[in-house]
């Protein structure tokens, strides 16, 4: 460790470390605006200025590594003046529109002036006033604000792998350029309006919608992929304004993409179902909440053959109720969710060895990466970013084996191209050069399955070195939904499930002669034609989705931002979901299958989301977490099962949708966002 | 976009001058010499010189903004540039850039129509000790005076 006295204080550093980080270990704040954590060092904005015994003039604390016997005063007399000064001429041309910017009240310019700044400035020059620009229908840039620290440009080249944003021009026509002319080409993440300090990249979905001290936040996660990026949701009279996560909660950091940054605008869409609805003579109308669950229950009452199909973003409170009540009241194994990715063969096929489950923070630590099949920066945002993090950091091997080119080729050690079903004899061709690496993380995406995956886990058992594996799935609660068992083979925890096991979705889209089928929050109907004329179709859905414009009765359901809960990321880590608002007339999946339940006589037990949950942590393998983990919004992984695993499901039935950064299955529709952004993903590598 | 077989020469000759992996770092030179040989540095040959050096045009607009002897419209045939920076101001540089504008009938950054002569005000071109000092194209002329300015605009028609 070096010894070094900050402000007469003592402190210890490992070396290497830099003096605004030392300072930082000791409590000491050394302001800046342009040093950012992560990021590529750019001494840009002098702020960091502080005295530093035998050195000839004031140095920049955020690029001076510690020294032993280095003797630094931050609040000398000379450095207070360096700052105000520093403040002084950052004003020089940053129009004071305060009262009227997005970033008033939360800006770190606003900030510093107050605490270091001068009242008074003593330029008197016309300050430049440029127009203000719109890039993309998210992001606009207001010149004048921008104090040119670069940090939305590194986050945007080194952070996104994109490299949209630049600095053009000299002096005082410095300005913030966008990739294409007069509009970006990116991955529309926002990124650099999260991390710009001052209010010169403002946000489309949010400018103009509120001041930031009249929002209320609520910690939750984003609803979209299965990555399970924490989302602050910004939330004004019971609407939702924005999301970020600029408290870096969550394993996500201040990550997020175009999704959990703004596509929480589905949740306000104009079509949401507010009441539920039943056919009467053929169409469907709106009926009271009472009428439509005496309807159900009716049938649900009546018996008959009956299949149910989850969701891939129900809770796993709601996932596991929906099964408990399916197979204990219904007295069916007809149930099933869309399956995007075969974690049921990949458990099976680690029984009895020494490779684990991989999690988030192993994209960021592991030494050598291995991507098979998947287009991980459309589809797996936040695990792309901690791959390119690790990169960047840590100078981690990146493998690649994808059908066409990927954001990741760029930093790979070595990529291969395939065809969708052999990839195995390019990962063959890597074989030496992976052989050599001290440790493996495996991602692999649904072009490896069933056989394939066994495959897979020999050819890395082969290597001897120790492996982890992430099967990548599609949405926010895919892994939860075969966790808590949605699978007419699978029970909860992957046990076989009691009798014999039951009809799979496309089973049930094809058989004539199902009597009940009940649908929550899936949209089976969108790829399958469901062939019995007679069934009784129930659906719970936000939206008229295909499924529902066929259901019986339709009740309207609250969305990921509407409940508690948990839900499963991708890697198996249980995070909590947060109410943030709520759309009148909606109920949660949980409270609409406790009302179905109470309204048959069956005790569910009490349905509320933290009693199920202690149900689940009881009931389910690899659910007995510890609850303050997930309780304070942390994320806790689930132990992988460790056993053979009995299905008997066949592998061709998992599909990913493989959505882009701007699709989102079902919910794609409803997302304005979504469909205002011009890009075409597959030309954001060029 | 094609350069003259001398250009390439000189473009493969300077790339053997950096590192491998930092081949980046001869745009700067690049940009000059195909800036003569073009007449400006135009969109074609940002996008050119990218895509041979392995970065974003966008990155390459950043340094042409950046160097005011990178110019994105075509100069005049001698582009001539008066300092007008403080040891050239004190020794009569404004006067020579005011004389300029008068007999070239242009100002700061333009171009006669018959695209003969264009002119600009610059910063310091390093040339203190000689001051008033102007810059025609490459040639330094030093201990300028009006009669000696009139003397080299006359020598260019």
């Amino acid at each position: 460790m070096v010894k070094l006295t900050i402000n007469e204080i003592a402190v210890e550093a490992p070396p290497g470390m830099l003096l605004i980080d030392a300072a930082k270990l000791a409590g000491i704040e050394i302001p800046a605006f342009c040093y950012y954590e992560g990021m590529a060092l750019q001494a840009a904005c002098r702020m960091c200025l502080v005295e530093i015994e035998k050195a000839p003039k004031l140095m920049a604390a955020c690029v001076v590594p510690v020294a032993e016997g280095m003797v630094v005063r931050t609040e000398a007399p000379a450095v207070v003046k360096a700052r105000k000064t520093t403040l002084e001429f950052l004003l020089t041309n940053h129009p004071l529109d305060c009262p009227v910017c997005d970033k008033g009240g939360e800006c770190e310019l606003q900030d510093m002036v107050f605490k270091y700044g001068v009242g008074e400035s003593r330029y008197t020059e016309e300050k430049v006033h440029v127009p203000e620009k719109q890039w993309s229908p998210v992001v606009f840039y207001d010149g004048p604000r921008c104090i040119l620290c670069y940090r939305c440009v590194r986050v945007c080249g080194e952070g996104m792998g994109v490299g949209a944003l630049g600095v053009v021009n000299r002096g005082i026509n410095s300005e913030i350029a966008p990739s294409h002319g007069d509009h970006l080409e990116c991955d529309e993440c926002g990124a650099c309006i999260d991390i710009c300090p001052v209010g010169a990249l403002t946000s489309g979905a949010y400018r103009y919608k509120t001041r930031p001290w009249e929002m209320e936040h609520t910690g939750t996660i984003c609803t979209h992929c299965s990555n399970g990026c924490k989302t602050t949701l910004g939330v004004r009279t019971n609407e939702i304004v924005r999301g970020n996560n600029r408290d870096r909660s969550g394993i996500n950091g201040e990550f997020l993409c175009v999704k959990g940054r703004y596509a929480f605008d589905f949740n306000h869409h104009t079509e949401r179902l507010q009441t539920p609805l039943m056919r009467v003579n053929g169409k469907l109308e709106e009926v009271s909440w009472s009428r439509a669950l005496q309807a159900v229950v009716e049938k649900f009452k009546a018996g008959g053959k009956a299949g149910v199909i989850g969701s891939t973003r129900i809770s796993n409170e709601e996932a596991y109720l929906l099964q408990k009540f399916a197979r204990t009241t219904l007295h069916t194994n007809n149930i099933d969710h869309h399956r995007s990715g075969d974690v049921v063969t990949l458990l099976d096929s680690l029984s009895g060895k020494s490779a684990t489950l991989g999690t988030a923070d192993d994209c960021y630590n592991a030494k050598a990466v291995l991507i098979i099949g998947a287009d991980l920066s459309q589809q797996q945002p936040f695990l792309a970013n901690q791959i390119r993090a690790n990169y960047r950091h840590h100078n981690a091997a990146v493998y690649v084996a994808t059908t066409g080119v990927v954001r990741e080729d760029k930093i790979a050690k070595s990529s291969v191209r395939n065809t969708e079903t052999d990839w195995l004899t390019g990962l063959h061709s890597m074989r030496e050069k992976l052989a050599t690496e001290p440790e493996l993380l495996v991602l692999f995406g649904d072009a490896v399955k069933g056989e394939g995956v066994r495959n897979l886990v020999a050819f890395t058992e082969s290597l001897g070195i120790p492996v982890k594996y992430i099967c990548l799935v599609d949405y926010a609660n895919s892994r939860g939904a075969m966790d808590m068992g949605l699978l007419p083979d699978l029970g909860p925890g992957y046990h076989a499930a009691e009798g014999t096991p039951g009809l799979t979705l496309p089973e049930m889209m094809a058989a004539t002669d199902m009597d009940l089928l009940w649908v929550v929050g899936a949209n089976p109907l969108k790829r399958h034609k469901f062939a019995s004329e007679k069934a009784f179709v129930v659906v719970h859905d936000m939206f008229l989705t295909e499924t529902a414009q066929r259901a019986d009765v339709v009740l309207p359901a609250a969305s990921a931002y509407e409940k508690n809960g948990t839900v499963t990321n991708v890697c198996g880590q249980v995070q909590r979901l947060k109410k943030a608002v709520e759309t009148v007339g909606s109920k949660t999946d949980l409270t609409i299958i406790g009302l179905i339940a109470r309204a048959m006589g069956v005790n569910l037990g009490k349905v509320d989301a933290d009693a199920v949950f202690a149900e689940i942590q009881k009931t389910v393998r690899g659910y007995n977490v510890p609850l303050p983990v997930i309780v304070t919004g942390g994320a806790a992984q689930t132990m992988p099962v460790n056993g053979r695993v009995p299905s008997t499901v066949l592998p061709e039935l998992i599909q990913s949708s493989r959505d882009t950064l701007f699709t989102t299955g079902s919910l794609t529709k409803y997302s304005k966002i979504l469909n205002d952004v011009m890009e075409a993903p597959g030309g954001l590598y060029r | 976009m094609t350069f003259s077989p001398g250009l390439e020469a000189r473009f493969a000759d300077l790339l053997t001058h950096y590192p491998e992996g930092r081949h980046r770092g001869a745009l700067i030179p690049m940009l000059m010499y195909a800036q003569d040989e073009v007449g400006a540095v135009t969109p074609d040959l940002m996008a050119e010189l990218a895509a041979r050096l392995g970065i974003s045009v966008l990155q390459v607009d950043e340094v042409v903004g950046y160097y005011s002897m990178l110019h994105k419209k075509p100069q005049g045939k001698y582009h001539v540039q008066i300092c007008t920076n403080v040891a050239c101001m004190l020794l009569g540089g404004a006067e020579l850039y005011e004389q300029a504008c008068t007999r070239l009938g242009v100002g700061h950054k333009q171009t006669q129509a018959s695209g003969r002569f264009s002119l600009e005000e610059v910063e310091c071109i390093g040339a203190c000790s000689w001051a008033p000092a102007i810059q025609v194209n490459y040639d330094f002329h030093h201990d300028v005076t009006p009669a000696k300015l009139d003397e080299i605009l006359e020598g260019l028609q």
